[in-house]
């Protein structure tokens, strides 16, 4: 098995991504949308903006993962660019893993390395601590896109699939989204909160692709 | 034919819905065949050919593929910005067949033309044609091809059936739906 179909894969998925007009731009479009909405509807108090803030930015992560990944798979369907993909040789779990990571990196990565920017909007304190909450959203976006494309597989033959995504990634979103906000909270279980949040995106690593290979298969039956 | 077949199938039989969609089909293509497979629209040969190429899965039977193949199918597999070059550099890159010969196969299937324009710009027939541009790409000696003459004006006709032609003579084989006769000389037909 030569590496060559799934870095093609993953080439094709980046330009993809870069040609849909969204790319980087989509979850800042969400970014933006909440920090301008969120202080309208819970008012401007700097201490209960500061509370928010690092929630938000989880769910606006989410968000942009759900939304991104939604057409990917479908669209392969569609234009029968997975029969093509599925013939290569290589293990559709690789193929689909590839295509997650690139969307990751297009739409994930983007707003990680930005949210230090966002927590500012939010009234944080400008010290080191945004930075360590900067690799816990790449880590933690990491896990969103990869369960999220178990859903846009699963769906990928399903028109309007959105709400079937939403509905299939959401319950996998939860340990992401508890440890990364306890390891932002600073209370009580704070510390060994990182490590659990890794674990988690480690376990959506090593299981999200062959769930995503399988889905494939099936939607090309 | 003493020689063995470079794609055979016993016995095939599908189920869709409630429907047998077909049963029993057996076939196997030797170097230098050509099979057609007729069948009335919903008869499957689409199906039988998704199955041939191992993406679906029989209810029945088995297939033995004994060589790579290529499968061209009614979507082109071409992506709304991609040009005729990028996705042939793709999937030469994606296979580990040289890229250099691009301009040669863009050449052969008169491509040269639009060969920087986006798919979403491009003509039916244009994107039959860089889809069947796969077919040059590498050598494979199985070619799957599922109503390959759809949107193809006489010119693009004419240059698929001389690459079938071609590619018998270098003893690799066909497997084609085809509707009506369009001048394709076939060595055995399946109905289905």
């Amino acid at each position: 098995m030569s590496a060559s179909p799934i870095l093609s894969a993953f080439r094709q998925a980046l330009t993809e991504a870069w040609a849909g007009g969204a790319g980087a731009l989509m979850p800042l479009g969400f970014f933006a949308g909440a920090a301008v909405l969120v202080p309208l509807g819970i008012g401007t108090d700097p201490d209960t903006l500061r509370a928010v803030g690092p929630g938000i930015l989880w769910v606006a992560l989410a968000l942009a993962s759900l939304v991104t990944l939604e057409r990917i798979f479908q669209a392969d369907v569609e234009d029968g660019a997975l029969d093509l993909w599925l013939q290569t040789g290589a293990p559709a779990s690789m193929i689909a893993a590839a295509k997650a990571f690139a969307h990751w990196l297009t739409a994930g990565l983007p707003l990680a390395i930005l949210s230090p920017i966002f927590a500012l909007m939010f009234q944080a304190k400008a010290d080191t601590s945004l930075l360590t909450h900067m690799g816990l959203y790449a880590l933690g976006g990491l896990a969103f896109f990869f369960w999220g494309g178990v859903g846009a597989a699963l769906s990928a033959t399903v028109r309007r699939g959105g709400l079937l995504i939403s509905l299939i990634a959401l319950p996998l979103y939860v340990p992401t989204a508890i440890f990364g906000a306890l390891a932002m909270s600073g209370g009580p279980g704070s510390t060994g909160a990182p490590l659990f949040l890794a674990a988690s995106t480690l376990f959506a690593l090593a299981v999200a692709p062959f769930a995503m290979g399988a889905a494939l298969r099936l939607a090309a039956d | 034919m003493s020689t063995r077949a470079l794609l055979s199938a016993t016995d095939l039989g599908m189920i869709r819905g409630e429907r047998i969609l077909f049963r029993n089909v057996s076939l196997a293509a030797h170097a230098g065949e050509a099979i057609v497979l007729r069948g009335a629209n919903g008869a499957g040969k689409t199906t039988l050919l998704r199955i041939l190429a191992g993406l679906t899965r029989p209810e029945t039977g088995n297939v033995n593929r004994a060589a790579s193949h290529h499968w061209i199918a009614h979507r082109e597999g071409l992506k709304p910005h991609e040009t005729p070059r990028t996705h042939l550099g793709l999937w030469a890159r994606a296979w580990g067949a040289p890229t250099d010969q691009i301009d040669d196969v863009l050449n052969k299937m008169a491509l040269i033309r639009p060969s920087d324009v986006s798919a979403r710009h491009l003509s039916a027939g244009q994107r039959r044609r860089t889809a069947l541009a796969r077919l040059l790409l590498q050598e494979r000696p199985v070619w799957l091809l599922d109503e390959p003459l759809t949107a193809l004006d006489a010119d693009g006709r004419e240059l698929l059936l001389g690459m079938i032609f071609e590619h018998r003579m270098q003893g690799g084989t066909i497997i084609a739906a085809i509707h009506g006769d369009a001048g394709f000389d076939s060595t055995c037909e399946v109905t289905i």
